[in-house]
C-alpha cells in the first residue's frame, strides 16, 4: 500500500500549549481514515497542518508526496475541505458555489459543467440547485460542502467533523456518500469526529487523539478486540461496595465507575453476569439493572484515557451552542 | 490562467452578491439624495461657492462620499466572510493571496462605482448638467479613486474578528477621510495641519478630479487632473501592496 500522508514529528504550539505533540502517522491509499477524540485533542489543529492552514512548530508532512510547506500550493490542489464550520456563500445559489470552487481549484472550463451536475447528483441536491442557499437546511448545506469538496477530484478529502449537529437521518446520508466515494472515486479520506459510532462504521482505520497525541491507532475491530471482553454494566444502590466485593471475591481488575454505572470488563460475560448477580444478593445490595454488551469505542477510550468522551462531548455541545448564539447576535 | 479564473470568479461573486442585495442598492441611494437635496438646499443660503451654487458645488463631493462610503462597507463584508466561514474556503484555494485580494476589490470596486453611478445621474434631478462625455470621463476617475479605499478597507477588515468594530470604523476612517476630502466645503478654509491632513486623504484627490471633470471651468481645481490621477494611482500602488500583505498573513 502506497502511503499518501505521512507524517513525522509533527508538532504544532500555541505558546505554551502544545496542541499536537509529535505526531507520526502513515494514511494509506484509499481508506477512510478517522482521527477520534474530545474536544481540545488535537484533530482539528492536524488536519489544519495537512491542509496548509497552520504552519506547523516543528516536524515534517507529506500530502500526496507533497511537502505541507514547501510545496503548499501542490497540497492544496490534491485536497478537498469540508470544514466543521459552514464555510459557503448563503446569498449564491448551490451550482454558483460549485462554479466558484471549480474556478478556484482550476478545473479545465470545459469540464465545469459535467462535474458539477455529477457532484450534486451524488449529493441528490439536483432540484435544488439553483435555489439560493439561505433556503437551503443544515443537511442540505453539508451535503453542498461535500460535493464542493470533490469537484476538483482531489486525492485526499478531509472531513473536519462532518456530521457535527446533524441529525441522524442526515448523518446516515453523509455516511453512505462517503463510503460511496471511496467505491467510486479512488479517493483517500480523512475524518476527524467524537462520534464513537461515527468512528466505527465509517473509518477502516482510526486513531485515538488525546491531549494532541496518538493514544491507540488500528481498526476498529482490533481496537475493540483489545480490551479482550464483554462488559457487565451494573447499576445499584451500593456501588462502592459492589466494586470492592467485586474486585475481591471474583478477582477482577477493570472495573470503572462511570457516573451511576459500574462496568466491569471481563473475558466471559455470560458466565459472570449470574455470578455478580448472586454476590449483590449475598451481600444486600439492591441491583436495579444489569446488562451484558460487547465492547464498543467508547470503552476502548476509556480504557486508555481513563476518561469517557461522553463528558467532553456535553462540554463541547454548551461551546457549539454558545458559538451560534454569537453569530446571530 | 489559474490565477486569473480565480481572480475572475472571486469578481463575479462580489458583483452578484451586490446586485441581489436590492436593500442595499436602495438604502444606499437615498442617503446621497439627502445630502444633496436637505443638506444641499438647507447650507445653500449662506452662499454660493465661486460662482457655483451649493448643490452643484457638493455634487461631485457626494459622488465621492457614495464611492468612499460604499467601499469600506464592501471592504469591511471580509469580516462577515470570516464570521460565515467563507473566508477560509477562499484561502485555502490553490491561488495567490495577490488574486484574491484583487478578486474582492476590483469586485468591490466595482460595486461601489455602480453606487456612484446611480448619483450621478441623480444629477439630472438637481438640475447639474451632465452629459455622455462627462460619464465616460468620470468613470475611470471613479474607478481608480475606489480601488484605494476599498484596499483601506480590506486591510482593515483583516486585522478585525468581530462585527461590532464597525461603528468605530465609522467614526475612525469614514467620516474624517470625508470630512478631510473637501467634498462640502472648500479646503482652503481649514486651519494648516488639517490642510496637510487632507492632503494625505486620497479621496480629497478623488474629489478634486470629479470637480474638474464635472463642473468644468467654473471649478478652481487644487492640482491639474493628470496630477490627481498621478497622486491616487501612487496612493493605490501603496494601499494594494498593504492589503495583498494584510491578507498573506491572515489565517
Amino acid at each position: 500500500m502506497v502511503n499518501v500522508i505521512e507524517t513525522k514529528l509533527l508538532t504544532k504550539s500555541f505558546n505554551s500549549l502544545t496542541a499536537v505533540d509529535r505526531l507520526d502517522i502513515a494514511v494509506e491509499s484509499g481508506e477512510i481514515f478517522g482521527l477520534l477524540g474530545p474536544n481540545g485533542a488535537g484533530k482539528t489543529t492536524t488536519i489544519s497542518m495537512l491542509c496548509t492552514i497552520l504552519k506547523p512548530t516543528s516536524g515534517t508532512a507529506k500530502v500526496n508526496g507533497f511537502d505541507i510547506v514547501k510545496e503548499s500550493t501542490n497540497v492544496r490542489k490534491s485536497i478537498g475541505i469540508v470544514f466543521q464550520d459552514p464555510s459557503v456563500d448563503d446569498r449564491l445559489t448551490g451550482r454558483e458555489n460549485l462554479y466558484m470552487h471549480a474556478n478556484l481549484y482550476g478545473v479545465p472550463a470545459n469540464q465545469h459543467k459535467t462535474r458539477i451536475n455529477e457532484v450534486l447528483n451524488l449529493v441528490q441536491l439536483e432540484d435544488r440547485a439553483d435555489d439560493i442557499l439561505r433556503t437551503y437546511s443544515g443537511g442540505m448545506r453539508r451535503r453542498l460542502e461535500l460535493a464542493r469538496g470533490l469537484i476538483h477530484y482531489p486525492k485526499v478529502l478531509f472531513l473536519d467533523e462532518p456530521t457535527l449537529g446533524l441529525d441522524p437521518q442526515t448523518r446516515e446520508h453523509i455516511w453512505e456518500y462517503v463510503r460511496e466515494l471511496k467505491k467510486t472515486h479512488d479517493i483517500t479520506v480523512v475524518l476527524t469526529t467524537h462520534y464513537m459510532d461515527e468512528a466505527d462504521r465509517l473509518c477502516d482505520r482510526i486513531a485515538i487523539m488525546d491531549y494532541g497525541k496518538i493514544i491507540a491507532l488500528d481498526t476498529p475491530a482490533r481496537l475493540k478486540d483489545t480490551l479482550a471482553g464483554d462488559v457487565i454494566m451494573v447499576k445499584a444502590n451500593n456501588l462502592e461496595a459492589l466494586k470492592a466485593l467485586v474486585a475481591e471475591q471474583l478477582h477482577l481488575d477493570k472495573l470503572q465507575r462511570v457516573n451511576d454505572t459500574l462496568e466491569i470488563t471481563v473475558r466471559n460475560g455470560k458466565s459472570l453476569l449470574p455470578r455478580v448477580m448472586e454476590l449483590a444478593t449475598e451481600n444486600k445490595i439492591f441491583v436495579e439493572s444489569i446488562l451484558l454488551r460487547e465492547p464498543n469505542l467508547e470503552d476502548v477510550f476509556l480504557h486508555y484515557t481513563g476518561r469517557t468522551i461522553r463528558a467532553d462531548a456535553a462540554r463541547e455541545f454548551h461551546g457549539i451552542s454558545a458559538m451560534q448564539r454569537r453569530k446571530i447576535k | 490562467m489559474t490565477e486569473l479564473r480565480g481572480f475572475y470568479t472571486l469578481w463575479l461573486r462580489e458583483v452578484k452578491r451586490y446586485l441581489r442585495n436590492r436593500t442595499r442598492i436602495v438604502s444606499s441611494f437615498m442617503q446621497p439624495l439627502l445630502w444633496l437635496v436637505i443638506f444641499g438646499s438647507g447650507v445653500r443660503f449662506s452662499g454660493d461657492i465661486g460662482g457655483l451654487t451649493y448643490q452643484q458645488f457638493i455634487f461631485p463631493g457626494i459622488i465621492g462620499q457614495t464611492l468612499l462610503f460604499t467601499a469600506m462597507f464592501m471592504g469591511i463584508s471580509v469580516i462577515w466572510d470570516k464570521e460565515f466561514g467563507f473566508m477560509k474556503e477562499i484561502l485555502v484555494a490553490p491561488i495567490s493571496r495577490f488574486s484574491i485580494f484583487m478578486g474582492k476589490m476590483i469586485g468591490d470596486s466595482t460595486d461601489a462605482v455602480l453606487q456612484g453611478v446611480i448619483v450621478f445621474f441623480l444629477g439630472f434631478i438637481l438640475g447639474v448638467p451632465i452629459n455622455l462625455v462627462m460619464f465616460l470621463a468620470i468613470l475611470p476617475i471613479m474607478l481608480l479613486t475606489t480601488f484605494g479605499l476599498v484596499s483601506i478597507g480590506l486591510t482593515i477588515a483583516s486585522y478585525i474578528t468581530d462585527l461590532e468594530s464597525f461603528g468605530v470604523i465609522q467614526s475612525f476612517i469614514n467620516l474624517p477621510l470625508f470630512f478631510l476630502s473637501g467634498a462640502l466645503f472648500p479646503l482652503q478654509g481649514l486651519p494648516e495641519w488639517l490642510q496637510v491632513a487632507s492632503r494625505l486623504n486620497p479621496l480629497t484627490y478623488g474629489v478634486d478630479a470629479l470637480r474638474t471633470v464635472i463642473l468644468g471651468g467654473a471649478w478652481q481645481s487644487i492640482y491639474p487632473l493628470w496630477m490627481d490621477l498621478a497622486i491616487i494611482g501612487g496612493f493605490n500602488v501603496v494601499l494594494i501592496a498593504v492589503g495583498t500583505w494584510a491578507f498573506g498573513r491572515m489565517k
